[in-house]
């Protein structure tokens, strides 16, 4: 074949590859090399998957043997290391879970494989999903492909990094505050975070239970509701599972694509969402695609929501209280880094351990948590963050009373440099301002992308949220408006990415 | 509500939350976390009493199984990432010290 198989769909891969005009193996060997030429760059990965091409022939012998399979059999997969695999160390992005070889896959992934999924390798994140760059990273950040000086998002950052880059054209990612569709926005790619129990956690490294929750990354609202199809449904092992038959997200995306459902559609604008405090190019971007909408017969009705601004204040109440439960577990007895303390105790070991295990963020949240929950606190803070998630569950039942969708942009800002916030924690958690009401309400939320951002060239994404388990409703939203931007464009935004060199000269031309 | 967080604070949670912290660190700590809890606070603004707290965004109860044997993992499994293991335990030095 002449055509570069990283730059297709997976529903572009997964019809090639049904037809047999393309075998898995090919496409799979296609995004290795990929990786092979720019990871050393983008650093998307932390583990490349040595046995892909063995599952990539298995799926391609099982379909020359005429076996049923799904409909993305033998397209490659990108996993976020927050999710345990079998066959791969899961790390989180920590030094105290180095080579850790979990005995178990998470449900997504056993899921992904049974559906024929190809997975390709682990990709990086903050540690233990804590933060919104990457940089938190135990094991360097990656970086953004529209500009390798720039942060690619996060925790997700790998997970975004690699479908930008073309590295793989799906990938699973977690969001407790964002982590999915914040690395959207300033990539230029899809990002779904489901309602909260759609997806199963089972599997997923714990970050704060009440918050987390796994979803599809990649480059199309169609891709992502493929992987979503695959994804969805109950789990026995995870009891905050929702037991309820899920629509087909594809059908609800193809669907979409048509434009049809956007007449008539009511998106709410957030009153209390001001333009200061964005971006200007942020904003522009928001409206143009606003305008569009409208233009198609939607119908634009300003709302309030008057408790998202304490949001981010009860978020970094709840996260790190739930956080610092949650990570207890790195006790250096189980599992993990255990640091010697001759003559020591097995606290004076557990306390040496998660000294030299957890980097700095990690350990801001575990004390902060620590504080919030202790005595004589706990009712002014975890208590009142806990009344705070009411109000705002409180402010979008009454919206989604007058709308059918919400509308924001995804995040106050393109992407940031590297090092610009490090040094900053407050700074860098309001970058989160837009995509935490959703966690703390369990709603569902898409990113796609909205355009280039006309200060500074860099992509910005317009995020929907919808009333809880109306997954398939954003899909449809999400495919309609990408239909008519991608018009307007004359083509997807990444195509608009500059080339990245590769290890083996320039990009372009025959590969 | 004014934030009182203090080095020796700082070293406490430290202490609660088995993280060994060095001077260094916990003066960095010390400093962050008051920027950051002077933010936060501002949840009791609008935290009344008359609010009921949520902890669980989809509301759920009792969820139960049928009490048989699930896929449990093996006793290799286990102790498979097991800094160190004997006798089909998890190995650790001393539970208490010696003023103890």
């Amino acid at each position: 074949m002449s055509v570069d198989l990283t730059r297709l769909t997976a529903a572009e891969l997964s019809s090639l590859l049904s037809t047999g005009e393309v075998s898995s193996v090919e496409a799979t060997r296609a995004h290795l090399d990929r990786i092979d030429a720019v990871d050393g760059a983008v650093h998307a990965f932390l583990h490349v998957n040595a046995r892909a091409l063995e599952v990539a022939a298995d799926i391609d012998r099982r379909r020359a043997a005429g076996d049923a399979l799904g409909e993305l059999a033998g397209v490659p997969l990108a996993i976020k290391d927050v999710l345990v695999t079998t066959d791969m160390p899961s790390t989180s992005g920590s030094k105290i879970l180095e080579g850790f070889m979990s005995p178990y896959d998470a449900t997504v992934v056993t899921r992904s494989r049974a559906a024929g999924l190809v997975p390709l390798g682990k990709t990086n994140m903050d540690e233990f999903a804590m933060g919104s760059s990457t940089e938190h990273s135990a094991f360097g950040p990656t970086r953004n492909p529209w500009d390798l000086d720039r942060i690619p998002g996060g925790s997700g950052g790998g997970s975004a990094a690699a479908v930008a880059a073309f590295e793989a054209p799906l990938a699973l990612g977690s969001d407790t505050g964002g982590s999915i569709r914040q690395p959207a926005h300033v990539t230029g790619t899809v990002g779904m975070k489901p309602t909260y129990g759609g997806v199963s956690r089972y599997g997923a490294i714990a970050l704060a239970s009440s918050l987390d929750q796994i979803g599809p990354v990649s480059r199309t609202v169609l891709d992502s509701a493929l992987l979503h199809d695959v994804i969805a449904g109950h789990d026995p092992h995870d009891s905050t599972s929702l037991a309820q038959q899920w629509p087909s997200f594809a059908a609800a995306a193809r669907e979409g694509a048509t434009g049809e459902g956007l007449r008539g559609l009511r998106v709410g604008v957030i009153k209390e969402l001001p333009d200061s405090g964005f971006q200007p190019g942020v904003s522009a971007s928001f409206r143009a695609a606003l305008a569009l909408l409208e233009a198609q017969g939607a119908e634009i009705v300003e709302i309030s929501a008057p408790h998202f601004e304490y949001g981010v204040a009860a978020y970094y109440l709840i996260l790190p209280a739930e956080a610092s439960s949650n990570l207890a577990k790195f006790d250096s007895v189980r599992f993990g880094l255990r640091v010697d303390v001759p003559g020591g105790t097995v606290e004076d070991v557990m306390a040496a351990t998660r000294d030299a295990g957890f980097g700095d963020e990690v350990k801001r949240r575990i004390i902060l948590g620590t504080y919030a929950l202790s005595a004589g606190y706990y009712d002014a803070y975890y208590g009142s963050a806990q009344k705070v998630r009411t109000l705002i569950q409180r402010d979008f039942d009454a919206a989604f009373s007058s709308v059918d969708v919400i509308a924001t942009p995804s995040a106050p800002t393109t992407a940031f440099r590297l090092g610009e916030k490090i040094d900053d924690p407050l700074q860098m958690y309001l970058n989160d301002v837009t995509t935490i009401p959703a966690n703390l309400a369990g709603v569902p939320g898409i990113s796609i992308p909205s355009g280039l951002a006309d200060d500074d060239g860099l992509p910005v994404g317009i995020q929907f949220l919808a009333p809880a388990r109306e997954d398939a409703r954003l899909y449809r939203v999400g495919a309609g408006m990408e239909a008519l931007l991608v018009e307007a464009w004359g083509g997807p935004l990444l195509d608009r990415a500059p080339a990245l060199a590769t290890a083996h000269g320039t990009e372009g031309g025959a590969r | 509500m004014v934030s009182e967080i203090s080095p020796d604070l700082v070293r406490h949670l430290g202490v609660l939350a088995r993280i060994q912290l060095s001077d260094e660190e916990v003066e960095r700590l010390t400093g962050q976390l008051a920027v950051i809890v002077d933010n936060i606070a501002k949840v009791s603004e609008v935290a009344t009493a008359d609010v009921p707290a949520t902890s669980h965004p989809i509301a759920m109860e009792n969820v139960f199984r049928p009490d048989v044997v699930g896929d449990m993992l093996s006793l290799d499994e286990v102790l498979q990432n097991a800094p160190d293991a004997a006798e089909s335990r998890f190995r650790v030095t001393a539970i208490l010290g010696e003023e103890q």
